[in-house]
């Protein structure tokens, strides 16, 4: 059976020279950075130039990069650790409605702790408009935290717009780039925010791997107290080999970046056009133009998310879905419901995130498995069969 | 380890007893999509016992699964017995349901029951008559 893996946005694959430069730090070289003989040195070094290699593709200075345990990581770290290092100016976070949880639990918990939160809507395709963020400024205002790019529904949002307003205003403003970086260009001078989040395994890299891109001068305060690790800013010994995996997987995003976007659009837009064309009630979410180049996501009426992705996955093809049936708390997307789709059309969700092993081929087989799937699970659905009697008539 | 049991996952890639049966002697409907599952249940009796069970199912694997193992479950019972269908005894038949899966998506007993109530309330209403 063919196996066709389009779920890049939950993890990518490792490349085997990423793995090959993690090996050293798995071995001989299994010293702590922060040993002064020479078993540390091996490994200090490991991380010297991890931190050299992530910081030229985000095109930041090497000493602005604190490496953390992962995407996660790295957003509770800039979203409480810049809040609460700030509170004495005021105590109001904005935020938008489709943050990553690692954002918006962030924020919740500030809120607990007695800051302010104000959410930023979107439009029906997930996209921030700038003006909306300026409405919700205060004068205590401390903080902003904006995705760059949604990993749910591929939107990429105005964040050199946004930066501008906070920048005028002297306000922090962190960017969750965790779906953007390795994977299309990300400058932090052009984008002008004031921290950054990525994480390894969206550009195949190792898990367990993160990192925040912080500018010089901008304080924060740390999540985890401890030793000097980091500056002071991220105690604790750290994931030598994952790090060196990571800084090679920048190197290699760097390299590859523009033929691999080249390479994965076409294919994106092939899904994107082909899949509503054989299945009738597909809407396409996200945003058309202003998406990731191998993010193609959509929402099947009439039947749910998990029970596509089941069948899917008996036929080789991986894949994601919002719906509430697939989170483990039972609740629809955020996501989608901030683009104001209802809960029966959001428990259709499934998305396909594409990595730079898939072919043309891979599109096809997914394009010619789908529809016997939903009509299957639509012969099945009372919401169907309603469809069917009143719109077409009783057919 | 995968999420659902062999037999959750026998049950849902081969559903039993899927579809609506024409003029049904009771009707069960349960859940709403924003919950994220829904269940129609369609019954036929004849002299107190399902003679036919069918459903219709919106939602994930478990759902569908439960819903074919209680049209299995229930068809050839009498009413009393098809009464005594549970959440926990469909759980049990499937060998097991993920915990977070267990109220939300397993509705189907409650489903048989409400066409089974239909049924009933329907030939009381002819009794009267």
């Amino acid at each position: 059976m063919r196996k066709v893996y389009v779920d890049n946005a939950a993890a990518t694959p490792l490349l085997p020279e990423v793995r090959e430069a993690m090996m050293p730090y798995l071995g001989d070289i299994f010293g702590n950075p922060s040993s002064l003989h020479d078993w540390g040195d091996g490994a200090r070094e490991a991380v010297g130039s991890a931190r050299e290699q992530v910081a030229a593709l985000i095109g930041a200075s090497a000493d602005e990069i604190i490496f953390t345990g992962s995407g996660t990581e790295s957003n509770n770290f800039a979203v409480k650790g810049l809040a609460l290092a700030q509170q004495t100016k005021g105590k109001h976070v904005v935020v938008s409605a489709v943050e990553h949880f690692s954002v918006l639990h962030s924020a919740r918990t500030l809120e607990k702790l007695g800051f302010e939160v104000s959410e930023v809507p979107v439009d029906k395709h997930g996209m921030v408009d700038p003006n909306d963020v300026v409405r919700q400024m205060r004068k205590d205002t401390i903080l902003v935290s904006i995705m760059h790019a949604n990993g749910e529904v591929g939107t990429i949002e105005p964040i050199g717009d946004i930066a501008k307003i906070t920048r005028e205003r002297n306000i922090a403003f962190h960017t969750d780039a965790v779906a953007t970086v390795g994977t299309i260009p990300v400058n932090v001078a052009e984008l002008g925010a004031d921290a950054l989040s990525l994480a390894g395994n969206q550009f195949y890299g190792p898990k367990g791997v993160g990192a925040l891109w912080l500018k010089k001068g901008v304080r924060i305060m740390p999540l985890l107290d401890g030793g000097i690790q980091e500056e002071g800013r991220r105690a604790g010994t750290e994931n030598v080999s994952a790090i060196a995996g990571l800084g090679k997987a920048a190197e290699l995003a760097k390299i590859h970046m523009a033929d691999r976007m080249k390479r994965l659009a076409p294919l994106r837009d092939h899904l994107l056009r082909e899949l509503p064309k054989r299945i009738e009630r597909v809407v396409v979410t996200g945003h058309p133009q202003h998406r990731l180049p191998g993010h193609a996501s959509f929402c099947v009426e009439f039947i749910e998310g998990e029970s596509m992705l089941m069948l899917l996955n008996s036929k080789g093809i991986a894949v994601s879905s919002g719906s509430a049936c697939t989170s483990r708390a039972l609740k629809a997307s955020h996501v989608l419901i901030a683009m104001g789709l209802s809960h029966e059309i959001a428990q259709g969700s499934i998305l396909f995130t594409l990595g730079i092993d898939n072919t043309k081929e891979d599109m096809d087989y997914v394009l010619e498995t789908m529809p016997p799937i939903v009509d299957r699970l639509r012969q099945m659905s009372p919401l169907y069969a309603k469809f069917s009697k009143t719109v077409k008539g009783g057919k | 380890m995968p999420v659902y049991s062999e037999k959750v996952m026998d049950h849902f890639t081969n559903p039993r007893n899927v579809g609506e049966i024409e003029n049904p002697d009771g009707v069960g409907e349960v859940g709403n999509p924003v919950c994220g599952d829904m269940m129609t249940f369609y019954i036929k009796v004849k002299d107190d016992r399902l003679e036919d069970v069918k459903f219709k199912t919106f939602g994930c694997g478990a759902a569908i699964a439960v819903s074919s193992m209680v049209s299995e479950m229930a068809k050839g019972k009498t009413l009393d017995e098809a009464k005594k269908i549970t959440p926990r005894s469909v759980a049990d038949e499937l060998e097991g349901l993920p915990k977070q899966k267990f109220h939300c998506s397993n509705l189907g007993a409650q489903a048989l029951n409400k066409a089974i109530e239909d049924y009933l309330s329907k030939k009381k209403g002819e009794a009267k008559k």
